[in-house]
């Protein structure tokens, strides 16, 4: 068991490392950037960050490839059907939770 | 951009981080006690890194540095969203306003923000943060509370709601932007890579994901450069 004096270090630690990296770049940015490089490369990073995030850390992230492989299916037809953050979220726990749980009544 | 419209916009949001650190809860309470575990996902609202830093806490051989290391990698991706918000914010977005709100710059918030036509005003994102902070930390109470009664199965299927918000946040854009298709593609090709190439599986998950939005982003933004009416799309 972890004491509460090394809790309470690496908690700061923690948080504090992770304020840094968001609040530091955000308050020293003011102006517009000026090329279109670099503006162009800024427009493509929420959706590559995003990504490189999902896939393929959603195979590996319940009971079996398997449920993964379906859940990540399943949400990309669920959002071209044009669904929300909501929507498509429900649909890929739903299939998770069906493909487990047939899996596990086999 | 009101308050009000922020709060709106981020419910969906919020509901999804409940549902991802009700398992961060559970994990948690494993070796620590909820209020502990709770005040983690308080002050640092960041699942990867929270989950990282989690392991690194349990392990008797977990060092300080180590968590400021590992901290440091998985969360350096804030600071690429920090740099491109920043271009996206309303003039009257200051200083003061930028190192409170700061901690809202988590992923969902942060694809949320930039994807608004307008500039984002500190209101708006204020107000985008509320649900999903509310969210995170109830969540992650509920999980250390009560998380030991909910059969894996059930929990499993929670814990995918993240990636679900993802694939909404993404996929639109795909079937929209055609080069946002090729860069979300070679970034899902260089992924892979960091999983199943063995000579690159010693690089950490936080690294791996940088690497992967950089290496498609450069690619993106020289071979198919935005136009400035396209940048807010």
């Amino acid at each position: 068991m972890i004491t509460l004096h090394d809790y309470c270090l690496f908690l700061l630690v923690m948080a504090g490392v992770t304020y840094l990296l968001r609040a530091v770049p955000f308050v020293l940015l003011k102006g517009k950037i000026k090329s279109r490089f670099w503006r162009s490369f800024l427009a493509y990073v929420p959706y590559t960050v995003l990504a490189a995030m999902t896939v393929p850390a959603i195979l590996y992230s319940t009971n079996s490839m398997l449920s993964g492989a379906c859940a990540l299916v399943a949400a990309v037809i669920a959002s071209l059907l044009g669904r929300g953050l909501v929507g498509v979220a429900v649909v890929a726990c739903v299939t998770v939770l069906g493909v487990d749980g047939i899996m596990l009544l086999l | 951009m009101k308050f009000s419209k922020g709060v709106q916009d981020g419910l969906p949001i919020g509901l999804g981080y409940f549902a991802v650190s009700f398992s961060f809860g559970i994990a948690g309470s494993k070796f620590l006690s909820w209020p502990l575990v709770t005040f983690i996902s308080m002050t640092n609202l960041t699942s990867a890194g929270q989950f990282a830093g989690l392991q690194i806490m349990a392990d008797a051989a977990g060092t300080f540095i180590e968590m400021a290391i590992a901290t440091f990698f998985i969360n350096l991706r804030y600071s690429l969203m920090a740099i491109s918000l920043s271009q996206k914010v309303a003039p009257n977005f200051g200083t003061f306003k930028r190192l409170l709100l700061a901690t809202g710059i988590t992923d969902e918030i942060y694809a949320l923000a930039v994807s608004q036509t307008e500039p984002v005003t500190a209101r708006y994102f204020a107000g985008l943060m509320v649900l999903p902070y509310i969210g995170w930390s109830s969540g992650t109470l509920c999980g250390a509370v009560c998380g030991e009664i909910l059969p894996a199965v059930v929990t499993n299927a929670l814990g995918v709601a993240l990636y679900g918000m993802f694939v909404a946040i993404v996929v639109p854009q795909m079937k929209a932007h055609r080069p946002t298709l090729i860069a979300v593609l070679i970034a899902i090709a260089c992924s892979f890579a960091f999983k199943f190439v063995p000579a690159l599986s010693g690089v950490t998950v936080g690294f791996a994901i940088i690497i992967c939005a950089l290496v498609a982003s450069l690619i993106g933004a020289a071979f198919f450069p935005v136009k400035d009416e396209e940048e807010s799309a």
